[in-house]
């Protein structure tokens, strides 16, 4: 259960923490506020998660028990079990567009068939963060119409993005063991249940954008089993140092 | 009428305190002076966004993290409702970010100064966003309409800053002494910048006069900084910090503090364009603008392009 949640946390931390680093440099006012809003939320649901893992996990056997942020900035690259994709730059705004379309796609029905889920918690947690999610959805989707049936010079930045990120797709509904477990006891999602509207939906979108996702890519995989890019090392370096420089400290 | 019984119907307006609004008559220098002032502030906001977002990705909880996410973007948020404000008085929003690029426009020195640890996020939201306050509450009963109502809606997100910025002072002020020490430092480097951002003495104040006659301003520079000076100290104390100005002294008989001479030479260079981080700030602002042009032409392209799809139809139907 507690491996499940963490997964969860982490892709929002990852992603929310990838988005935060646009504040103040987007291409719009409008689009700073919304990409702030979406790592907002994003965040957000990660700390939901974090702290419920905290509450599972109880009083530890030196007295102590954890908190949110023991997990956000005490955990090395290895522990973090989010998908490689939310871990990848930014690069220009269309590698960015791209990176949350795949992820919202996955996470709009992922998130959707867990308000079924067996855990009251989880079920809730679900029902409320599938509000936000479905504004995240729409924001992306219209951003792959606008930026893939634009200009030439949008169109050829925008299929560029996805001939590089597409590869990070898969692992999205592929399960590893774990999920694979919690699907089982009706806890977690059945990944293998999503995909074919996942599918559906990222087909819709890609056409109505006049862009096409690249045949017979190798789908990498790793992440959620804590085997991450290069790139991880770096976020968490950045984002844990005063964690990590000035230990067992109130902020 | 004549233009010279409209100016004394303008200026009688104003004394009488009825809120001036776009579609009044408005002299053109008050028109001028409103958008300058305005436009500077939308300015300040948005280039206010990259000192303080320079910490967001290193923000030491994830508590602090949504607390500044949410702060940065309220800042944005301030600076489209200030533009809007402007563009109420026939100023168009894409020619006032023009100057701020070109280097034309001015924007708020303060924003010039770097954030060098975590500390200088607390010490900008208690500082800084407390100069800004008081210029701001000053600014919710200026003469002109629009202005004075986004200065409400304003005031009321950066009292919020300016309490998330003290609590960070405090748990830092309270911590461990390397953060006691960062709290000091950023005290440090923040104090005079912030007493700065009043602007020059009333002596040397260019624009005061006329703004204080139009009820732009209501209060002069120097009343605004002693006013600041007098709330800060105190808080100051609480922390347990120091402010670095060795003539700072209580005033029994004037009822508040005296303090040391300003460094005005640093002030006119950091206007001028020499502070620490002046061009880091613009080529941050140009870059954004530049990397996002495509994704403009790329929105407004599309629209078009949806706008012609919805007329095809109905053309061919009348075509028909």
């Amino acid at each position: 259960m507690k491996n499940y949640l963490l997964q969860l946390a982490d892709n929002a931390l990852i992603l929310g923490h990838r988005l935060g680093e646009w504040c103040g440099h987007a291409p719009e006012m409008e689009l700073d506020i919304a990409l702030t809003n979406i790592a907002l939320d994003l965040t957000g649901q990660a700390r939901s998660l974090y702290q419920r893992v905290a509450e599972l996990e109880g009083i530890g056997p030196d007295g102590t028990s954890k908190t949110e942020d023991d997990y956000a900035y005490l955990r090395d690259a290895w522990e973090f079990r989010n998908t490689l994709l939310v871990e990848q730059p930014n690069g220009d705004f269309a590698h960015t567009i791209v990176r949350q379309f795949i992820f919202d796609t996955y996470n709009y029905y992922m998130c959707r068939a867990l308000t079924q889920s067996k855990d009251e918690w989880l079920a809730g947690f679900a029902v409320k963060s599938l509000k936000e999610i479905t504004y995240q959805l729409r924001f992306s989707s219209e951003w792959m119409q606008r930026l893939g049936d634009g200009t030439e010079v949008s169109h050829a930045k925008m299929q560029a993005a996805i001939e590089e990120l597409w590869t990070y797709s898969g692992e999205l509904t592929t399960p590893n063991e774990m999920e694979k477990e919690m699907a089982s006891k009706g806890i977690g999602v059945d990944l293998t249940n999503i995909k074919r509207e996942v599918d559906i939906k990222m087909t819709e979108i890609l056409a109505a954008s006049n862009l096409t996702a690249p045949a017979d890519t190798w789908m990498q995989t790793g992440g959620k089993d804590g085997k991450h890019s290069e790139h991880m090392g770096f976020i968490l370096a950045e984002m844990q140092f005063l964690q990590r420089a000035y230990p067992g400290q109130e902020w | 009428m004549t233009s010279l019984n409209l100016e004394a119907l303008f200026q009688s307006k104003i004394d009488e305190e009825t809120k001036i609004e776009p579609k009044d008559w408005m002299p053109d220098a008050y028109r001028k002076t409103l958008i300058r002032q305005i436009s500077q502030h939308a300015h300040s906001e948005i280039v206010g966004m990259l000192p303080e977002g320079n910490w967001i990705t290193r923000a030491p909880s994830l508590r602090r993290k949504l607390i500044l996410l949410a702060k940065v973007q309220d800042e944005a948020g301030h600076g489209l409702y200030l533009y809007s404000a402007a563009e109420t008085l026939g100023a168009n929003r894409d020619d006032l970010v023009q100057q701020l690029l070109s280097g034309k426009a001015k924007y708020s020195s303060i924003f010039n100064y770097p954030t060098l640890n975590w500390a200088d996020i607390g010490a900008i939201g208690w500082l800084v966003d407390g100069a800004a306050i008081m210029n701001q509450v000053m600014l919710t009963r200026t003469s002109y309409g629009p202005y004075a109502r986004a200065m409400v809606r304003i005031c009321k997100e950066e009292s919020f800053h300016q309490r998330q910025g003290y609590e960070i002072m405090i748990a830092m002020a309270k911590g461990s002494p390397e953060q006691k020490a960062m709290a000091q430092d950023a005290i440090n480097r923040w104090w005079w910048p912030s007493l700065m951002m009043f602007g020059p003495k009333d002596a040397e104040s260019s624009h005061s006069d006329q703004a204080l006659k139009w009820k732009i301003k209501r209060k002069t520079n120097d009343e605004l900084r002693q006013q600041f000076v007098d709330v800060t100290v105190p808080q100051a104390e609480y922390l347990g910090l120091t402010v670095p100005d060795p003539d700072l002294r209580w005033n029994e008989e004037k009822g508040s503090y005296d303090f040391g001479e300003i460094d005005w030479e640093e002030f006119w260079s950091v206007v001028k364009g020499n502070g620490p981080c002046n061009k880091q700030r613009l080529q941050a602002r140009n870059k954004a603008y530049e990397d996002g042009a495509w994704v403009r032409e790329a929105a407004s392209a599309h629209a078009a392009k949806k706008e012609q799809r919805k007329l095809e139809p109905q053309l061919a139907t009348k075509a028909a």
